[in-house]
């Protein structure tokens, strides 16, 4: 009879801990792989982009993409019913979609945190008002929270992504509240305590670290959220108006030529679906290589 | 049981005041002066502005104007329209059927997708049906609910010509309002082929409607059977020799499905806010329709009326699904 | 005649052998103790007995059979008809190897019609009767109570009714005390032994507890890496262990300790499934390894009656053979 001896694993630091969870998960590391792909695209935009989002090329409307009869290799995915390029759009909506999604998670992100500190800090009456918002902003569902901030406030770009960082909010202040009322009840905090550090600096210096794992986590996914009701705010016509070249209002327009030209419907959309699907894929990553419940 | 009830009733109140602070305050932060904002390019006489702003009760302070609102809410006012001048209620009355038809089939899809999808993904974890399953769930989740629409127009509607484009039923069929469900009013009709008709308009913006659910559905369903399969008591079930089958049914899924159902339950908020999108693009006369047709005409009386009316039914549904997982949980049931 | 006989039994998960070439057996209204370490494998060989190894576990033997049916090559379906019915099993910790979602009455008639059958009045009385049995105080009323409505020993009590429900010939019982209060401790195991006796049921007591085995049971089995290091009768184990490991684990007792100056133990832990060393599994922490164990593994020495896995098995006065 033969033992064989199966090799321990070698320790590793916790960076290369969390990269060998990350990477043995193939959809996350394809998503971040999308990622880094649609951020180079939409940061050198311009030198990308065959063509400017805003030229109409008056002898090409509705041109199908290259490989189709009809199609030129000089407008790649069609041009759009004024002659636009679709692929040049799509690019520079990328740099929309991203900086609105950047703006809106990093504001949601350190207003959700701040309520959040405050709450589980100072507990009684802020926090029971804290959280009753929080709870009446769950129980409607974003979007239609979106819509109706963006209905008062009228339908621009800027308003959209204060809609949506608004009713982000939430899952953040719930999150660090969490984590702050756990971390509070710890030796180490309450003797900080006793020996003077001002409220600030534990908030931030004794508390704050201990929620980022979370924090990331949830700003991931909240990127995917961001950009997916950016898009449907833009589809609605709250969002984005017109000749701006933002994926959901470029799929406004195109109801009417569902019959016509499908590639003016097909692209914009697939671009969404992708781009929040890499989100959602990292995220899922994420949160299984940060964890630790789920690490043997 | 009833104390279980009547704390959920308790904490529904408050959150129901705050709803109703949130609609009230929505329309008092529209920047300028509200009612010239309203009229927008309409432009208002200087009487109709006066009779608005009374109807309105601009004129009176703050917490009265809350109070009147809240009373006047209760009592089922919810003021008229600017544009059509009808009761927001009646006009919300008269297109929430509609809605309801597309939801409940779009719930029944997902539910009927979803949780078996789920529950052999967990009893198959693993395999090529499980990864299948996790991939489809996950780009479902993903998907931009207006586009899935346009898409699946695309396809079934404008290259194969199986489904209609859009609307409840084909013109040619004139159906009597009678229950505002399409499907039961073509029965009732006794026309020939008007079910039909009303059911295959039905199926595209269902499934579309169904999708996002269906697929937070399948994976909820999966991770919570995971972790139910392997707890001690299925071990239990085991060792009694009773059937595979009846290990899953009766003692897995019995447990599996009661983090589920509230899942389900939130997924009528999804539904709801989806409902504005999926019925823009099929041009179903339901109230997401309605509202963002308000929106693009300023018609605020109608906007803040319709979203507390679709937040209240939230926060009906999300009571009752609480109740109904009292009922399938004994330790909550037990509990004081 | 042999009940249960087990012969070069393994389980393995992908390369880990948990359970490593074991053979014993259980004659009719006998009580065997199997001791062992935490990670021996215990749980694992039983479970395996009733056919609840799951993949990616494999379970490989010579000979695994019941009352001379051949467990492994009979088909599932019929297997079930013997797992729950003629082999039953409790486990260790009562509070959550009941389904939450069902009242002990359902759990109860559902083991009994599932191998049974009968009539709802009929399951019920049967259900009654195996409450009383099991010492539960007013069995009408628990009837319709819920899992989380019981205490652990209830609990325990129960998970017994559900295990007897159908007459089992051999119940295997995977540590029933461990997660209880000291003072029910005593009473589940006089259930126990009670039941055994008055149905003549072979017993499988898994446990920790050696004094609770030396007290109650015929025969012990010691395990060890997943191994049987030792196997005999009861009172000669205890009183000549064989093996090594035997010894140190006698030693460890109280009782033993008394006239001795320190509690002796061996240094160390079971070797898991990355540190498994080559010979003997125990001779890191042997007091008696020489080269040779470190090199080459010990055969099992002996009759089935008495084995034991050693070169070198100990004497009577508990010194090495030479
Ligand atoms: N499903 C499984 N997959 C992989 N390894 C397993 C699995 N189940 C058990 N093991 C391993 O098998 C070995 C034996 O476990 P077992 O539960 O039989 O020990 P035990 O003797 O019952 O211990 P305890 O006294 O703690 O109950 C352990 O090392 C355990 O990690
Ligand atoms: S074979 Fe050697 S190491 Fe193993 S138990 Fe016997 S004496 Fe100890
Ligand atoms: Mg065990």
């Amino acid at each position: 009879m033969t033992t064989e001896t199966l090799q321990a694993p070698v320790p590793r630091t916790p960076l290369q801990e969390f990269w060998h969870y990350f990477s043995s998960n193939k959809g996350a590391v394809a998503g971040l792989a999308f990622i880094i792909f649609i951020c180079f695209m939409a940061i050198f935009a311009d030198v990308v982009a065959p063509h400017s989002p805003s030229d109409q090329a008056r002898d090409a409307l509705l041109l199908p993409p290259a490989w189709l009869e009809g199609g030129n290799w000089v407008y790649i995915l069609g041009t759009d019913d004024v002659g636009r390029d679709i692929l040049s759009r799509l690019i520079h909506g990328a740099r929309l979609s991203l900086a609105v999604g950047m703006v809106a998670v990093t504001a949601s992100l350190l207003m959700g945190i701040l309520m959040g500190l405050v709450a589980g800090y100072c507990k009684g009456v802020i926090d029971t008002v804290i959280m009753r918002i929080v709870d009446i902003m769950l129980a409607m569902p974003s979007l239609l929270l979106a819509i109706a901030i963006v209905a008062i406030l009228g339908p621009s770009i800027v308003n959209a992504a204060l809609a949506i960082s608004i009713v982000s909010l939430p899952h953040y202040v719930r999150l660090t509240r969490a984590a702050t009322m756990s971390e509070m009840s710890r030796d180490y905090v309450t003797s900080s305590r006793v020996i003077g550090a001002s409220p600030l600096r534990l908030m931030f210096v004794c508390i704050l670290p201990n929620c980022v794992a979370p924090l990331i986590v949830q700003a991931t996914l909240g990127f995917s959220t961001a950009i997916l009701d950016m898009a449907a705010l833009g589809f609605l016509g709250l969002g984005a108006q017109p000749p701006t070249p933002e994926w959901g209002s470029m799929l406004a327009d195109a109801l009417q030529f569902v019959q016509r030209a499908w590639w003016v419907v097909t692209f914009p959309g697939l671009m969404i679906l992708i781009t929040v699907l890499a989100f959602n894929l990292m995220g899922d990553g994420l949160r299984d290589a940060l964890d630790p419940k789920l690490k043997q | 049981m009833f104390q279980f009830i009547f704390r959920r009733l308790s904490l529904v109140i408050p959150t129901f005041i705050g709803i109703t602070l949130l609609t009230f305050t929505l329309i008092r932060l529209i920047p300028g002066d509200p009612i010239e904002v309203m009229a927008g390019e309409r432009g208002v006489s200087a009487e109709r502005h006066a009779e608005l702003s009374a109807q309105l009760g601009f004129d009176q302070p703050l917490y009265i104007q809350y109070f009147n609102y809240v009373s006047g809410v209760l009592q089922g006012d919810l003021g008229n329209s600017l544009v059509t001048r009808e009761p927001v209620l009646s006009e919300f009355l008269a297109l929430f059927p509609a809605t309801i038809e597309l939801t409940f089939c779009a719930a029944i899809f997902a539910i009927l997708v979803g949780l078996p999808a789920g529950i052999i993904a967990a009893v198959k974890r693993g395999t090529l049906f499980d990864h299948s399953v996790m991939t489809f769930s996950l780009t479902g989740y993903s998907m931009p609910v207006f586009w899935w629409a346009l898409l699946l127009m695309l396809i079934f509607s404008v290259n194969l010509g199986w489904t209609p484009v859009s609307g409840r039923i084909d013109v040619v069929y004139w159906i009597d309002n009678v229950t505002g469900f399409m499907l039961i009013d073509s029965i009732l009709s006794g026309e020939e082929g008007a079910f039909s008709s009303a059911a295959s308009h039905l199926i595209l913006p269902s499934i579309v409607l169904g999708t996002i659910p269906m697929a937070v559905i399948a994976r909820m369903t999966r991770s919570s059977m995971l972790e139910v399969l392997s707890e001690d008591y299925i071990r239990t079930a085991r060792a009694k020799g009773i059937a595979p089958w009846r290990v899953i049914v009766i003692h897995a899924l019995r447990n599996a499905l009661i983090p589920v159902i509230t899942v389900i339950g939130l997924q009528v908020g999804i539904l709801l806010s989806g409902a504005i999108l999926t019925e823009t693009v099929f041009a179903w006369p339901g109230i997401g329709k309605w509202l963002i047709e308000s929106i693009g005409r300023r018609d605020y009386p109608v906007v803040q009326g319709g979203i507390l009316i679709v937040a209240t039914i939230i926060i009906v549904v999300n009571l009752l699904v609480d109740i109904a997982y009292g009922i399938v949980n004994p330790r909550i049931r037990h509990s004081r | 005649m042999s009940l249960l006989t087990l012969e070069n039994l393994s389980v393995t998960f992908g390369k880990f052998r948990a359970v490593d070439n074991i053979s014993y057996s259980v004659k009719e209204g006998e009580v065997l103790g199997i001791v062992g370490e935490s990670g021996s494998g215990k749980s694992v060989s039983s479970l395996s007995v009733m056919g609840l190894i799951d993949y990616p576990g494999e379970v490989s033997a010579d000979n695994l059979s019941f009352a001379d049916q051949d467990l492994l090559s009979m088909p599932e379906k019929q297997r079930r008809k013997i797992t729950g019915s003629d082999i039953a099993m409790i486990f260790q910790d009562p509070m959550t190897s009941l389904n939450p979602c069902f009242t002990v009455g359902y759990q109860i008639i559902e083991a009994l019609k599932t191998h049974d059958g009968g009539n709802k009045k009929v399951l019920r009385a049967r259900a009654l009767e195996l409450l009383n049995l099991v010492g539960i105080p007013a069995p009408e009323s628990r009837m319709n109570a819920y899992p989380h409505q019981l205490s652990g020993g209830m609990s325990q009590r129960v998970m017994i009714a559900i295990a007897i429900a159908c007459n089992p010939k051999l119940l295997i019982a995977d540590e029933p005390t461990t997660a209880l209060d000291v003072t029910i401790q005593a009473q589940i195991i006089d259930l126990l032994i009670d039941l055994q006796k008055q149905k003549q049921m072979g017993l499988v007591l898994i446990t920790h507890d050696l004094a609770l085995v030396a007290e109650v049971a015929h025969r012990v089995v010691v395990m060890y890496a997943g191994q049987i290091v030792e196997s005999g009768p009861a009172n000669e184990v205890f009183s000549t262990p064989r093996h090594p490991y035997t010894q140190a684990l006698l030693a460890s007792l109280p009782e033993s300790a008394s006239g001795k100056a320190r509690l002796e133990a061996l240094p160390g832990v079971v070797p898991g499934q990355y540190d498994r060393p080559q010979g003997c599994l125990l001779s890191p922490r042997c007091p008696y390894a020489t080269d040779h164990c470190r090199h080459v593994a010990p055969d099992s020495q002996g009759s089935l009656e008495r084995q034991v896995k050693c070169h070198t098995p100990l004497d009577a006065q508990g010194r090495p053979a030479a």
